[in-house]
């Protein structure tokens, strides 16, 4: 017991400083002035990956100068403040920390420059000015410049980040310079990429085909018939768009929660057989693109499909188009999203409390009653989340309603004719993206109201025994009858979809063949060029791989982070933040493709037809559901946590590393495969934003199905749902093993 | 004498709730002081501002005499043991105690000495391999001491280490911890609402309540001697009365109260009507039999053992005794008279 190291007198090895040194500052400092002195300052190259500048007349050529050139040689003398806010904060390398001086030097410097980037950035644009009322002031005007570059991109961050460190060394955020450059960090892209192309839309539907504000025209756009129109209910003729499309999102959202709660009670509440089966059998819809199912409907219920030919050889019955249209459109969502309102009722009904179900019973309520006035008002919170997820899913689909819909048009596809078709009309689309998004964000309003501030916590750490109370018999029926015919109709549509790819021409000739295999994926080897892929699918099937494969990590890891400081810290406007973050899910994906064209089709930020838009677009897309993972995990764990390796002197970026994201693999892994399974099926924002040069195996697919290459379609989407497969397999053997069913649910709960 | 840490006038609010106001306090080098107090008094958040884990809203902190009020937690030259340990789950007993050390960028065989000695002065040698997991609650409790105190930091802070033992070993804990505090001479902040268990390890004790400091001073200073109702009832309890200051006589009062004269110390208090603090063990109970100044009743009699605890009515108003010496257990209904002890009673100025 006796210890000459550690009696006080004795401290030597330590190091004297304990205050760290101002490490970060000049690292950022450095990055700042780097991009303003090296690296080109405008993105004039081609894509973001291209190298090309490096022997293409760099550092001298206009187009790829860095910003002092810029200035100095080619006349953009509006650079100059950034020169001189990046001069502001090296003062404060000098001054220590605790001097008011350093946070002054960095908050002016780091503001004003990040600021001025911006203003500069939105004032002059490709064409001179970027907004029409400077033309109209100050006449027209010769200057013009690019989108930021790589140099301009590390300016911004490095003024961003100094600002950040000038509020920690004021004290905010508790000085942590790390979570307050985080905060920065979050605030901006999620303003950036999420805020920002939301409020073009709204700004571009105020405007007219020439470009000036025009309010009537958007009242007259906004009430038109074509939309809003009640004929159908007395006519013969069609309803609006908007009815149409709400009709049927509260069709599938009820329909698709009701079935999701069927399966979920009879898996956990019943002594069913095959629970096992059902689980995994549930995950399959999810790694499937939504329209392969539609497209499945067509080849067994079409005019040409099995049933039809089989009624027609039977019974002579003739075969009609009785599956396109609403019928069809339905059949196709609840299949396709049944498995997510399942996944999330699952953990739900699990989580109810067994002994509040026990104590109901000993107040003498039957089974029938406990369950009714127990049981199901204490699972409202996962079933308000079913119907949401499931109306907000069926309101954004675009593959479905586009080939099974027939006469019935709904938002989604009205707005991709709007800007695909031939009228080109980007007001309109704005217009009915409104609509649409005034639907979901009503939706999600409503279901906040709903579930109000009563508290549904029932898991609360504590042991909990005791048993759930079994289904009463009526209810258990009930929901077998519900499930049954679901399962059946399931099964004959995976059978077709495994099949289908090996039929040479759905009804008309039946032979067994590789061909469409052999079309899409063929490989020759040449002596000449080694291995040549040419079937025709490679091509977006690798461009899939990629693009899914680095954005499902930086999606997982953007989400975690935002959880962390959702869950974690406190500071001013920390509502609104997480609200923002919230809105980008209830955004329909349809509506967020119009979005980004709109906002990124031009400087400042320029990456349409890239493939860094279709990164960007899945990462904002999908990180609410690495966010909320993130916060469930978070929750359970103990901040003090955090905090003791706080004062054990790790930083908040080590301890983040160190602490908290080895106990939170299980969210990691949810984040992981649900972020990459996503961007391989998703279609109804990347059908915008697709290019040739970054085509995406669904927006591929959709366009052999449009040509009715109906075995190649199903064929290469076999090919994606076992890739899928594959990756989740793997994702799985990396991070260590987990049942995947149950932390989904809790990855989807909202 | 050194100061370790210093509070000027430290404000701490919550957005419209002052948590800690207007506090200033010096604690010496080498000293243990506790910060006691109801819950929601202010001591946790005082704790967690020497920390570095809240920051203050205003006001200035200090540490071994540099000024830290801006700084994070790490990068202040202290460490804290958490009320629920906070014992990394995923690493080893071993991995826990080198954490810090390894932060402080010492060289491996640096840190795998001093947390070695670490887990020998706490009497867990040879547990470095298990997990938390594997130990009982008082050895992880040792553990969140060696984590801590292998940093020699300037301070060591305790939040209501205790509170998650039993009883029993709750008393041998705050013993062993007080040992080595005093062995090692670290500067140690102790947060607690335990009066006793404040009583027993402290050097120093700050009581706190409703965000201000109620009182500082050593146990004995503080017991003998409350500034207030308050501080009086929470060091220990105490039944407060009114009473009256007949005359000053030097250094003392002579007190009248309920008729029993007595001679206190005046505190400064000049005579007239006033409040006096009594000691519920400063109260004797004598049967019928004896004569005494004031008649009471019995209400309610509870017996515990070591002592017997009465509430006994009569023109003071509603008393509680508490009878250690139990030459006889009184019953409920009975009439007796009472009368003062010597010590345990005190003049409190009125607020």
């Amino acid at each position: 017991m006796n210890s000459p190291v550690l009696a006080p007198e004795n401290s030597s090895g330590f190091p004297e400083t304990l205050i760290k040194s101002n490490f970060s500052l000049k690292l950022w400092l450095i990055i700042a002035w780097a991009g303003f002195l090296i690296l080109p300052w405008y993105a004039a190259y081609d894509g973001f990956w291209s190298f090309i500048w490096l022997t293409d007349g760099y550092p001298t050529f206009d187009e790829y100068s860095p910003g002092i050139l810029q200035i100095t040689m080619h006349q953009r003398w509006w650079l100059w403040p950034v020169a001189l806010s990046l001069l502001v904060p090296l003062p404060a390398l000098f001054l220590p920390r605790t001097d008011a001086r350093h946070a002054a030097a960095l908050l002016l410097g780091g503001g004003f420059g990040f600021g001025y980037m911006l203003f500069q950035g939105f004032v002059l644009g490709l064409h001179g000015w970027g907004w029409d009322f400077l033309g109209d002031l100050f006449g027209p005007t010769t200057l013009s410049q690019f989108g930021l570059g790589y140099g301009a991109l590390l300016v911004c961050g490095g003024f961003l980040f100094i600002f950040t460190q000038g509020l920690a060394a004021r004290g905010a955020i508790k000085g942590d310079i790390f979570v307050s450059g985080t905060i920065g960090l979050s605030i901006a892209m999620v303003t950036a990429f999420v805020f920002y192309p939301v409020g073009k839309i709204l700004i571009n539907s105020l405007k007219n085909d020439e470009g000036d504000y025009d309010f009537s025209l958007f009242l007259e756009k906004i009430s038109s018939n074509n939309i809003w129109s009640l004929a159908c209910l007395n006519s013969e003729l069609n309803c609006g768009v908007a009815w149409n499309s709400l009709w049927m999102g509260v069709l599938v959202g009820v329909a698709t929660t009701v079935l999701g709660l069927a399966f979920a009670l009879l898996v956990t509440r019943t002594r069913m057989h095959a629970k096992g089966f059902v689980r995994t059998a549930s995950l399959l819809p999810i790694i499937t693109p939504p329209f392969v199912i539609g497209l499945a409907l067509i080849l067994l219920f079409g005019r040409a499909g099995a049933v039809n030919a089989f009624l027609e050889w039977a019974f002579d019955i003739t075969p009609t188009r009785w599956i396109y249209g609403l019928t069809g459109i339905l059949v196709a969502q609840i299949l396709a999203f049944t498995p997510i309102a399942f996944l999330v009722l699952i953990g739900v009904v699990e989580g109810v409390s067994p002994s509040m179900e026990e104590a109901a019973q000993t107040l003498r309520a039957s089974h029938w009653q406990t369950f009714w006035t127990v049981s199901l008002p204490l699972m409202r919170p996962g079933l308000a989340n079913a119907f949401l997820l499931g109306f907000i899913e069926s309101l954004a689909d675009f593959g479905n309603p586009l080939i099974l819909g027939g006469n019935y048009e709904v938002l989604s596809t009205q707005i991709f004719f709007a800007i695909a078709g031939a009228q080109g009309d980007l007001g309109m689309a704005a217009v009915l993206a409104i609509v649409l998004l005034m639907f979901t964000l009503s939706a999600f309003y409503a279901q906040r109201r709903w579930l109000g501030k009563k508290s549904y916590a029932t898991v609360t750490g504590k042991g909990d025994s005791g048993m759930h109370v079994r289904l009463p018999k009526r209810v258990a029926w009930g929901a077998y009858l519900t499930a049954m015919p679901f399962i059946v109709l399931s099964l004959v549509v995976y059978g077709m979809i495994l099949f289908g790819g090996f039929v040479e021409t759905w009804g008309y000739k039946h032979n067994f063949t590789f061909k469409h295999y052999i079309d899409e994926f063929s490989i020759h080897w040449s002596e000449q060029y080694g291995i040549i892929w040419d079937g025709a699918a490679w091509n977006s099937f690798w461009t899939t791989l990629q693009i899914s494969a680095i954005s499902a990590p930086l999606t997982a890891g953007l989400g975690l982070l935002i959880a962390y400081i959702l869950v974690r810290q406190k500071f001013w406007g920390k509502d609104v933040f997480e609200f923002l973050t919230m809105l980008s899910f209830a955004v329909p994906g349809t509506v967020i493709g119009v979005g980004y064209i709109l906002a990124f089709n031009v400087p400042p930020i320029e990456i349409t037809g890239t493939g860094v838009i279709l990164v960007v677009c899945f990462i904002f897309r999908n990180m609410p559901t690495g966010i909320r993972a993130g916060i469930a995990a978070m929750s359970q764990l103990d901040p003090s946590l955090d905090e003791a390796s706080l004062t054990l002197g790790a930083r908040s970026f080590t301890t983040l590393r160190r602490v908290l994201l080895p106990l939170l693999r299980p969210a990691i892994i949810a984040a992981l495969v649900f972020s990459f399974v996503r961007a391989m099926t998703a279609i109804s924002a990347v059908i915008f934003l697709v290019s040739a040069d970054y085509d995406m195996a669904t927006s591929y697919i959709l366009g052999r199905v449009e040509f009715g290459d109906y075995g190649l379609a199903i064929a290469y989407s076999s090919v994606l749902i076992l890739v899928m497969l594959g990756a989740i397999a793997l994702i799985q053997l990396a991070v260590g093993k987990r049942e995947l069913g149950r932390r989904d649910s809790e990855a989807l709960t909202i | 004498m050194e100061t370790a840490v210093e509070f000027k006038h430290v404000t701490k609010a919550f957005g419209e709730v002052q948590a800690v106001r207007e506090i200033s306090f010096t604690i010496e080098r080498g000293k243990l002081v506790t910060l006691l107090g109801p819950s929601g008094c202010g001591k946790t958040t005082t704790l967690r501002l020497i920390a570095g884990l809240e920051m203050v809203t205003e006001g200035k902190v200090f540490i071994g005499g540099k000024e830290v009020t801006r700084l994070s937690a790490s990068d202040r030259d202290v460490s804290m043991v958490f009320q629920s340990y906070a014992l990394f789950p995923h690493m080893t007993v071993m991995q826990n105690v080198s954490y810090g050390l390894t932060m402080s960028r010492l060289s491996k065989k640096e840190v795998s000495e001093k947390a070695l000695e670490g887990l020998d002065l706490v009497g867990l040698t040879g547990y470095g391999g298990r997990l938390p997991s594997e130990l009982s609650g008082g050895q992880q409790q040792r553990v969140a001491v060696a984590r801590a105190l292998v940093l020699e930091p300037e301070v060591l802070l305790f939040d209501e280490p205790l509170s998650n033992l039993d009883a029993k070993l709750r008393r041998r804990v705050r013993e062993e911890i007080r040992e080595l505090q005093q062995k090692l001479g670290l500067t140690t902040v102790y947060v607690t609402h335990d009066q006793e268990e404040a009583l027993a390890v402290s050097d120093r004790i700050i009581v706190m309540n409703e965000a201000v400091i109620a009182q500082e001073g050593t146990p004995h200073q503080l017991y003998e001697d409350p500034v207030n109702l308050f501080v009086s009832n929470f060091i220990g309890d105490a039944n407060l009365v009114k009473a009256e200051i007949l005359r000053i006589d030097g250094d003392e009062a002579e007190v009248d109260i309920g008729g029993i004269k007595l001679k206190l110390p005046h505190r400064g208090i000049s005579p007239g009507k006033v409040s006096v603090a009594i000691r519920p063990q400063s109260i004797s109970l004598n049967g019928a039999a004896k004569k005494g100044k004031i008649s009471a009743t019995i209400l309610k009699a509870s017996y515990l053992g070591e002592h017997v605890e009465y509430s006994v009515e009569c023109s003071l108003g509603e008393l509680f005794v508490v009878d250690n010496q139990m030459e006889t257990q009184i019953d409920p209904g009975s009439s007796v008279f009472i009368d003062f002890r010597t010590r345990g009673l005190c003049l409190i100025p009125e607020s």
